[in-house]
Protein backbone atom coordinates (compact mmCIF):
# COMPACT_ATOMS: atom_id res chain seq x y z
CA UNK A 1 0.00 0.00 0.00
CA UNK A 2 0.76 3.48 -0.51
CA UNK A 3 0.65 7.04 0.77
CA UNK A 4 -0.10 10.35 -0.67
CA UNK A 5 1.91 11.91 2.17
CA UNK A 6 4.33 13.69 0.71
CA UNK A 7 1.21 15.67 -0.80
CA UNK A 8 -0.79 15.87 2.44
CA UNK A 9 1.31 18.30 4.57
CA UNK A 10 -0.13 21.26 6.39
CA UNK A 11 0.76 24.33 3.88
CA UNK A 12 3.49 26.11 5.26
CA UNK A 13 5.26 23.67 6.80
CA UNK A 14 7.78 22.91 4.00
CA UNK A 15 9.96 25.41 4.79
CA UNK A 16 12.78 25.64 7.26
CA UNK A 17 11.77 28.84 9.66
CA UNK A 18 14.83 29.69 11.71
CA UNK A 19 18.03 30.63 9.74
CA UNK A 20 20.88 28.39 9.61
CA UNK A 21 24.16 28.98 11.74
CA UNK A 22 27.32 28.85 9.81
CA UNK A 23 28.16 25.38 11.23
CA UNK A 24 24.83 24.49 10.37
CA UNK A 25 24.99 25.59 7.05
CA UNK A 26 28.28 23.33 6.25
CA UNK A 27 27.06 20.42 7.62
CA UNK A 28 23.81 21.03 5.58
CA UNK A 29 25.89 21.88 2.12
CA UNK A 30 27.87 18.29 3.22
CA UNK A 31 23.89 16.50 3.39
CA UNK A 32 23.10 18.14 -0.06
CA UNK A 33 26.44 17.14 -1.69
CA UNK A 34 25.87 13.43 -0.72
CA UNK A 35 22.20 13.66 -1.39
CA UNK A 36 23.30 14.54 -5.09
CA UNK A 37 26.39 12.27 -4.90
CA UNK A 38 23.23 9.62 -4.85
CA UNK A 39 24.40 8.53 -1.65
CA UNK A 40 22.39 7.13 1.69
CA UNK A 41 21.52 8.81 4.89
CA UNK A 42 21.53 6.84 7.88
CA UNK A 43 20.02 7.42 11.35
CA UNK A 44 22.50 8.65 13.05
CA UNK A 45 24.00 10.72 10.58
CA UNK A 46 23.37 15.00 10.96
CA UNK A 47 20.58 15.67 8.62
CA UNK A 48 18.67 19.18 8.19
CA UNK A 49 15.42 19.43 10.73
CA UNK A 50 12.99 20.07 7.63
CA UNK A 51 14.26 16.18 5.85
CA UNK A 52 13.48 14.67 9.47
CA UNK A 53 10.04 16.03 10.06
CA UNK A 54 9.19 15.30 6.40
CA UNK A 55 10.58 11.75 6.69
CA UNK A 56 8.94 10.96 9.80
CA UNK A 57 5.62 12.09 8.19
CA UNK A 58 5.94 10.07 5.06
CA UNK A 59 7.04 6.99 6.67
CA UNK A 60 4.51 7.45 9.50
CA UNK A 61 1.20 7.73 6.59
CA UNK A 62 2.77 5.19 5.07
CA UNK A 63 2.90 2.99 8.11
CA UNK A 64 -0.75 4.09 8.95
CA UNK A 65 -1.74 3.10 5.39
CA UNK A 66 -0.79 -0.33 6.01
CA UNK A 67 -2.67 -0.72 9.24
CA UNK A 68 -5.58 0.78 7.95
CA UNK A 69 -5.48 -1.18 4.79
CA UNK A 70 -5.82 -3.93 6.42
CA UNK A 71 -9.75 -3.01 6.92
CA UNK A 72 -11.51 -3.14 3.87
CA UNK A 73 -10.00 -6.57 3.09
CA UNK A 74 -10.51 -7.74 6.53
CA UNK A 75 -14.34 -7.15 5.57
CA UNK A 76 -14.50 -10.10 3.47
CA UNK A 77 -11.96 -13.06 5.29
CA UNK A 78 -15.26 -14.75 6.57
CA UNK A 79 -17.03 -14.25 3.85
CA UNK A 80 -14.15 -15.43 1.02
CA UNK A 81 -16.01 -18.01 -1.55
CA UNK A 82 -13.76 -20.34 -0.54
CA UNK A 83 -11.21 -21.89 1.44
CA UNK A 84 -8.57 -21.42 -0.84
CA UNK A 85 -9.70 -17.73 -1.10
CA UNK A 86 -9.93 -16.81 2.17
CA UNK A 87 -6.54 -18.46 2.83
CA UNK A 88 -4.97 -16.63 0.59
CA UNK A 89 -6.94 -13.36 1.78
CA UNK A 90 -5.73 -13.89 5.51
CA UNK A 91 -2.11 -14.12 4.15
CA UNK A 92 -2.49 -10.66 2.52
CA UNK A 93 -4.28 -8.91 5.38
CA UNK A 94 -1.41 -10.23 7.37
CA UNK A 95 1.45 -9.47 5.12
CA UNK A 96 -0.04 -5.61 5.50
CA UNK A 97 -0.13 -5.83 9.01
CA UNK A 98 3.83 -6.95 8.71
CA UNK A 99 4.85 -3.53 6.05
CA UNK A 100 3.14 -1.56 8.76
CA UNK A 101 4.87 -2.61 11.41
CA UNK A 102 8.49 -2.61 9.18
CA UNK A 103 7.59 1.25 8.53
CA UNK A 104 6.81 2.26 12.18
CA UNK A 105 10.59 0.76 13.41
CA UNK A 106 11.56 3.02 10.28
CA UNK A 107 10.18 5.83 11.47
CA UNK A 108 11.25 5.45 14.77
CA UNK A 109 14.88 5.37 13.73
CA UNK A 110 14.13 9.10 13.32
CA UNK A 111 13.70 9.51 17.17
CA UNK A 112 10.26 9.23 17.16
CA UNK A 113 8.15 6.62 19.30
CA UNK A 114 5.25 4.42 17.46
CA UNK A 115 2.81 4.91 20.57
CA UNK A 116 2.72 8.47 19.88
CA UNK A 117 2.45 7.89 15.81
CA UNK A 118 -0.47 5.84 16.73
CA UNK A 119 -1.64 8.40 18.88
CA UNK A 120 -1.67 10.90 16.70
CA UNK A 121 -3.75 8.61 13.78
CA UNK A 122 -5.94 7.85 17.21
CA UNK A 123 -7.00 11.37 17.57
CA UNK A 124 -7.59 12.38 13.21
CA UNK A 125 -4.33 14.20 13.47
CA UNK A 126 -2.83 11.69 11.05
CA UNK A 127 -3.46 11.24 7.68
CA UNK A 128 -3.16 7.79 5.38
CA UNK A 129 -3.84 6.95 1.95
CA UNK A 130 -7.38 8.54 0.35
CA UNK A 131 -7.76 4.68 -1.25
CA UNK A 132 -8.90 3.17 2.13
CA UNK A 133 -12.23 5.26 2.88
CA UNK A 134 -13.74 3.77 0.48
CA UNK A 135 -15.90 0.40 1.07
CA UNK A 136 -15.70 -3.12 0.09
CA UNK A 137 -19.18 -3.55 -1.66
CA UNK A 138 -18.85 -6.93 -3.24
CA UNK A 139 -16.46 -10.10 -3.53
CA UNK A 140 -14.98 -8.83 -6.58
CA UNK A 141 -13.49 -5.69 -4.78
CA UNK A 142 -11.02 -7.98 -3.36
CA UNK A 143 -10.32 -8.76 -6.36
CA UNK A 144 -9.94 -5.50 -7.71
CA UNK A 145 -7.84 -4.12 -4.67
CA UNK A 146 -5.11 -6.40 -5.38
CA UNK A 147 -5.01 -6.02 -9.11
CA UNK A 148 -5.49 -1.97 -8.84
CA UNK A 149 -4.93 -0.32 -5.34
CA UNK A 150 -1.78 -2.61 -4.99
CA UNK A 151 -1.00 -2.38 -8.34
CA UNK A 152 -0.74 1.26 -7.97
CA UNK A 153 1.23 0.70 -4.87
CA UNK A 154 3.97 -1.30 -6.14
CA UNK A 155 4.21 1.46 -8.96
CA UNK A 156 4.78 4.32 -6.11
CA UNK A 157 7.06 1.78 -4.03
CA UNK A 158 9.65 0.81 -6.44
CA UNK A 159 10.98 4.13 -6.93
CA UNK A 160 10.79 4.35 -2.74
CA UNK A 161 13.17 1.17 -2.83
CA UNK A 162 16.09 4.01 -3.50
CA UNK A 163 14.47 6.70 -1.57
CA UNK A 164 17.70 8.85 0.22
CA UNK A 165 16.83 7.67 3.67
CA UNK A 166 18.37 4.45 3.95
CA UNK A 167 16.08 2.48 6.33
CA UNK A 168 12.94 3.44 4.70
CA UNK A 169 14.47 2.38 1.48
CA UNK A 170 15.66 -0.77 3.00
CA UNK A 171 11.98 -1.59 4.36
CA UNK A 172 10.46 -0.57 0.84
CA UNK A 173 12.79 -3.40 -0.61
CA UNK A 174 11.33 -5.90 1.60
CA UNK A 175 7.87 -4.34 1.28
CA UNK A 176 8.10 -4.54 -2.77
CA UNK A 177 9.49 -8.38 -1.98
CA UNK A 178 6.55 -9.68 -0.41
CA UNK A 179 4.08 -7.17 -2.95
CA UNK A 180 3.58 -9.17 -5.76
CA UNK A 181 1.60 -11.62 -4.32
CA UNK A 182 -0.63 -9.23 -3.69
CA UNK A 183 -1.10 -7.79 -7.05
CA UNK A 184 -1.24 -11.44 -8.83
CA UNK A 185 -3.94 -13.14 -6.09
CA UNK A 186 -6.18 -9.89 -6.84
CA UNK A 187 -5.96 -10.69 -10.90
CA UNK A 188 -5.99 -14.84 -10.10
CA UNK A 189 -9.29 -13.93 -8.40
CA UNK A 190 -10.87 -11.42 -10.96
CA UNK A 191 -9.84 -13.40 -13.94
CA UNK A 192 -11.82 -16.81 -12.27
CA UNK A 193 -14.86 -14.59 -12.30
CA UNK A 194 -14.83 -13.54 -15.76
CA UNK A 195 -13.91 -16.98 -17.20
CA UNK A 196 -15.88 -19.29 -15.47
CA UNK A 197 -18.73 -16.97 -13.11
CA UNK A 198 -22.03 -16.40 -14.26
CA UNK A 199 -22.87 -13.07 -16.20
CA UNK A 200 -24.08 -11.51 -12.81
CA UNK A 201 -20.43 -12.50 -11.48
CA UNK A 202 -18.76 -11.15 -14.42
CA UNK A 203 -20.90 -7.49 -13.70
CA UNK A 204 -19.79 -7.48 -9.83
CA UNK A 205 -16.32 -7.69 -11.21
CA UNK A 206 -16.89 -4.52 -13.90
CA UNK A 207 -18.86 -2.65 -10.80
CA UNK A 208 -16.20 -3.28 -8.39
CA UNK A 209 -13.81 -1.64 -11.30
CA UNK A 210 -16.38 0.93 -11.98
CA UNK A 211 -15.84 2.44 -8.43
CA UNK A 212 -12.05 1.60 -7.80
CA UNK A 213 -10.86 3.16 -10.99
CA UNK A 214 -10.77 6.65 -10.21
CA UNK A 215 -9.74 6.52 -6.49
CA UNK A 216 -6.63 4.31 -7.86
CA UNK A 217 -5.71 6.99 -9.74
CA UNK A 218 -6.20 9.59 -6.94
CA UNK A 219 -3.31 7.25 -5.17
CA UNK A 220 -0.18 9.51 -7.05
CA UNK A 221 -1.37 12.38 -5.29
CA UNK A 222 -2.27 15.68 -6.69
CA UNK A 223 -1.16 16.66 -10.47
CA UNK A 224 2.66 17.57 -10.27
CA UNK A 225 1.41 21.63 -10.95
CA UNK A 226 -1.01 21.29 -7.65
CA UNK A 227 1.88 19.37 -5.72
CA UNK A 228 4.02 22.15 -3.72
CA UNK A 229 5.90 19.40 -1.90
CA UNK A 230 7.36 17.39 -4.86
CA UNK A 231 10.29 19.80 -5.64
CA UNK A 232 11.99 19.68 -2.29
CA UNK A 233 11.32 15.66 -2.16
CA UNK A 234 12.79 15.47 -5.52
CA UNK A 235 15.49 17.16 -4.31
CA UNK A 236 16.28 15.52 -1.83
CA UNK A 237 16.09 11.95 -2.84
CA UNK A 238 12.67 10.95 -0.99
CA UNK A 239 10.73 11.08 -4.21
CA UNK A 240 12.37 9.77 -7.23
CA UNK A 241 9.51 10.18 -9.51
CA UNK A 242 6.66 12.53 -10.31
CA UNK A 243 3.14 11.74 -9.14
CA UNK A 244 1.83 12.70 -13.09
CA UNK A 245 4.48 10.42 -14.67
CA UNK A 246 3.79 7.88 -12.16
CA UNK A 247 0.07 7.98 -12.61
CA UNK A 248 0.88 7.69 -16.77
CA UNK A 249 3.20 4.55 -16.49
CA UNK A 250 -0.17 3.32 -13.96
CA UNK A 251 -2.63 3.71 -16.78
CA UNK A 252 -0.38 2.40 -19.76
CA UNK A 253 0.08 -0.63 -17.98
CA UNK A 254 -3.41 -1.51 -16.36
CA UNK A 255 -5.58 -0.44 -19.77
CA UNK A 256 -3.96 -3.57 -21.39
CA UNK A 257 -4.49 -5.71 -18.14
CA UNK A 258 -8.56 -5.00 -18.33
CA UNK A 259 -8.35 -5.79 -21.88
CA UNK A 260 -6.91 -9.34 -21.44
CA UNK A 261 -9.55 -9.61 -18.24
CA UNK A 262 -12.15 -8.42 -20.00
CA UNK A 263 -13.45 -5.37 -18.51
CA UNK A 264 -13.44 -1.35 -19.16
CA UNK A 265 -12.14 0.98 -17.29
CA UNK A 266 -14.86 3.67 -16.58
CA UNK A 267 -13.35 6.48 -18.81
CA UNK A 268 -14.82 7.17 -21.93
CA UNK A 269 -11.50 9.07 -23.00
CA UNK A 270 -9.24 6.12 -22.93
CA UNK A 271 -7.36 5.81 -25.65
CA UNK A 272 -4.06 5.23 -27.12
CA UNK A 273 -1.78 8.09 -28.44
CA UNK A 274 0.41 7.55 -30.66
CA UNK A 275 2.05 11.02 -30.99
CA UNK A 276 2.62 10.49 -26.80
CA UNK A 277 3.43 7.07 -26.71
CA UNK A 278 1.36 6.93 -24.02
CA UNK A 279 -2.72 6.00 -22.93
CA UNK A 280 -4.71 9.23 -22.73
CA UNK A 281 -7.27 9.63 -20.10
CA UNK A 282 -9.94 11.63 -18.98
CA UNK A 283 -9.75 14.25 -15.73
CA UNK A 284 -9.81 13.15 -12.80
CA UNK A 285 -12.23 14.83 -10.00
CA UNK A 286 -9.69 16.74 -7.54
CA UNK A 287 -12.91 17.85 -5.47
CA UNK A 288 -13.92 14.15 -4.20
CA UNK A 289 -10.02 13.17 -4.00
CA UNK A 290 -9.60 16.46 -1.27
CA UNK A 291 -13.08 15.88 0.38
CA UNK A 292 -11.74 12.02 0.88
CA UNK A 293 -8.08 12.89 2.66
CA UNK A 294 -9.97 15.51 4.39
CA UNK A 295 -12.10 13.34 6.04
CA UNK A 296 -15.54 13.30 4.02
CA UNK A 297 -15.47 9.77 2.17
CA UNK A 298 -17.35 6.79 2.23
CA UNK A 299 -16.21 5.24 5.27
CA UNK A 300 -12.98 7.66 7.06
CA UNK A 301 -15.50 7.74 10.46
CA UNK A 302 -15.98 3.90 10.53
CA UNK A 303 -12.11 3.24 9.35
CA UNK A 304 -10.77 5.83 12.40
CA UNK A 305 -13.38 3.97 14.63
CA UNK A 306 -12.34 0.44 14.05
CA UNK A 307 -8.79 1.57 14.73
CA UNK A 308 -9.21 3.05 17.57
CA UNK A 309 -11.48 0.24 19.03
CA UNK A 310 -8.96 -2.60 18.23
CA UNK A 311 -6.14 -0.50 19.98
CA UNK A 312 -8.27 -0.11 23.17
CA UNK A 313 -9.84 -3.48 22.89
CA UNK A 314 -6.12 -4.71 22.84
CA UNK A 315 -5.10 -2.66 26.10
CA UNK A 316 -5.60 -5.75 28.61
CA UNK A 317 -3.32 -7.59 26.44
CA UNK A 318 -0.37 -4.82 26.13
CA UNK A 319 -1.37 -4.63 29.45
CA UNK A 320 -0.81 -8.44 31.15
CA UNK A 321 2.04 -8.84 28.67
CA UNK A 322 4.23 -5.91 30.72
CA UNK A 323 3.27 -7.53 33.45
CA UNK A 324 4.19 -10.75 32.64
CA UNK A 325 7.60 -9.68 31.76
CA UNK A 326 7.97 -7.44 34.99
CA UNK A 327 6.98 -10.45 37.35
CA UNK A 328 9.08 -13.11 35.40
CA UNK A 329 12.12 -10.13 36.10
CA UNK A 330 11.36 -9.54 39.35
CA UNK A 331 11.43 -13.70 39.71
CA UNK A 332 14.90 -13.53 37.96
CA UNK A 333 16.22 -11.62 40.16
CA UNK A 334 14.97 -13.05 43.89
CA UNK A 335 16.61 -16.02 42.86
CA UNK B 1 21.34 -22.06 33.93
CA UNK B 2 22.57 -19.31 36.34
CA UNK B 3 23.28 -16.12 34.09
CA UNK B 4 26.09 -15.23 36.83
CA UNK B 5 27.68 -18.95 37.49
CA UNK B 6 30.80 -18.86 35.36
CA UNK B 7 32.80 -22.16 34.62
CA UNK B 8 35.28 -23.04 37.33
CA UNK B 9 38.32 -22.73 34.64
CA UNK B 10 37.70 -18.83 34.15
CA UNK B 11 36.97 -18.41 37.95
CA UNK B 12 40.15 -16.13 38.75
CA UNK B 13 40.61 -14.79 35.74
CA UNK B 14 39.79 -11.59 34.08
CA UNK B 15 38.10 -12.10 30.65
CA UNK B 16 37.09 -9.47 28.29
CA UNK B 17 33.05 -10.21 27.81
CA UNK B 18 32.60 -11.20 23.90
CA UNK B 19 30.97 -9.06 21.27
CA UNK B 20 29.16 -9.18 17.96
CA UNK B 21 30.42 -7.80 15.58
CA UNK B 22 28.30 -6.52 11.95
CA UNK B 23 29.79 -4.68 8.92
CA UNK B 24 28.16 -3.04 6.79
CA UNK B 25 29.82 -3.34 3.08
CA UNK B 26 28.13 -0.60 0.79
CA UNK B 27 26.46 2.22 2.06
CA UNK B 28 22.33 2.09 2.00
CA UNK B 29 22.72 -2.25 2.96
CA UNK B 30 22.01 -4.03 5.55
CA UNK B 31 24.60 -4.93 8.28
CA UNK B 32 25.90 -8.23 8.46
CA UNK B 33 27.33 -10.55 10.97
CA UNK B 34 30.91 -11.03 10.06
CA UNK B 35 32.14 -12.68 13.43
CA UNK B 36 32.98 -11.45 17.20
CA UNK B 37 35.76 -10.76 19.79
CA UNK B 38 36.81 -10.32 22.85
CA UNK B 39 36.87 -6.27 24.19
CA UNK B 40 37.23 -4.82 27.51
CA UNK B 41 34.38 -1.97 26.43
CA UNK B 42 32.37 -0.97 23.62
CA UNK B 43 34.76 1.65 22.26
CA UNK B 44 37.89 -0.79 22.14
CA UNK B 45 35.22 -3.48 20.58
CA UNK B 46 34.63 -1.19 17.75
CA UNK B 47 38.32 -0.15 17.18
CA UNK B 48 39.43 -3.91 17.29
CA UNK B 49 36.30 -4.82 14.82
CA UNK B 50 37.90 -2.31 12.56
CA UNK B 51 40.94 -3.83 12.68
CA UNK B 52 40.23 -7.50 12.60
CA UNK B 53 37.20 -7.58 10.16
CA UNK B 54 37.67 -4.74 7.99
CA UNK B 55 41.37 -4.33 7.00
CA UNK B 56 40.32 -5.14 2.99
CA UNK B 57 37.83 -2.29 3.71
CA UNK B 58 34.81 -4.65 3.64
CA UNK B 59 32.81 -1.92 5.15
CA UNK B 60 31.82 1.26 5.43
CA UNK B 61 30.19 0.99 9.18
CA UNK B 62 30.46 -1.47 12.17
CA UNK B 63 27.90 -2.28 14.64
CA UNK B 64 29.15 -4.19 17.99
CA UNK B 65 26.92 -5.66 20.47
CA UNK B 66 27.33 -7.77 23.61
CA UNK B 67 26.83 -11.17 22.53
CA UNK B 68 25.29 -11.77 26.05
CA UNK B 69 22.70 -9.68 24.63
CA UNK B 70 21.92 -11.54 21.96
CA UNK B 71 18.70 -13.29 22.23
CA UNK B 72 18.20 -16.82 19.59
CA UNK B 73 15.93 -19.48 18.51
CA UNK B 74 17.39 -22.78 19.16
CA UNK B 75 17.96 -24.20 15.67
CA UNK B 76 17.41 -27.88 17.06
CA UNK B 77 13.66 -26.40 17.16
CA UNK B 78 14.30 -25.51 13.27
CA UNK B 79 11.49 -28.07 12.11
CA UNK B 80 8.25 -27.12 14.95
CA UNK B 81 9.23 -24.10 14.53
CA UNK B 82 9.44 -22.79 11.27
CA UNK B 83 7.10 -25.25 9.58
CA UNK B 84 4.24 -23.96 10.11
CA UNK B 85 5.44 -21.42 6.84
CA UNK B 86 5.82 -24.79 4.62
CA UNK B 87 2.56 -25.51 3.72
CA UNK B 88 1.56 -21.81 2.55
CA UNK B 89 2.72 -21.34 -0.75
CA UNK B 90 -0.14 -19.33 -1.86
CA UNK B 91 2.40 -16.37 -0.37
CA UNK B 92 4.21 -16.73 -3.27
CA UNK B 93 3.97 -14.90 -6.55
CA UNK B 94 4.51 -17.95 -8.88
CA UNK B 95 1.84 -19.43 -7.08
CA UNK B 96 -0.82 -17.84 -9.32
CA UNK B 97 -0.10 -18.57 -13.10
CA UNK B 98 -1.54 -15.47 -15.16
CA UNK B 99 -1.78 -15.08 -18.64
CA UNK B 100 1.24 -14.33 -20.84
CA UNK B 101 0.53 -10.79 -21.77
CA UNK B 102 0.16 -9.93 -18.26
CA UNK B 103 2.69 -12.43 -16.42
CA UNK B 104 5.54 -10.32 -15.51
CA UNK B 105 2.77 -8.66 -12.91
Amino acid sequence: MYTQAMDLMPKGDDKPSVPLSATEQQLLDRFEARIDDGGFVEPKDWMPEHYRRTLVRQISQHAHSEIVGMLPEGNWVTRAPTLKRKAILLAKVQDEGGHGLYLYAAAETLGVSRDDLIGQLHAGRAKYSSIFNYPTLNWADIGVIGWLVDGAAIMNQVPLCRCSYAPYARAMIRICREESFHQRQGFDALQVMMRDGTPRQRDLVQDAVNRWWWPSLMMFGPPDNASSHSVQSMRWGIKRISNDDLRQKFVDATVQQAKVLGVNPPDPELRWNEARQHVDFGAIDWDEFRRVVGGDGPCNRERLADRVQAWDDGAWVREAALAHAAKAAAQRKAA
Amino acid sequence: MNPTAKPEATDNREEWPLWEVFVRSKAGLDHKHSGSLHAPDAKLALEMARDVYTRRQEGTSIWVVRSDQIVASDPGDKDMYFDPMEDKVYRHPTFYKLPDEVNHM
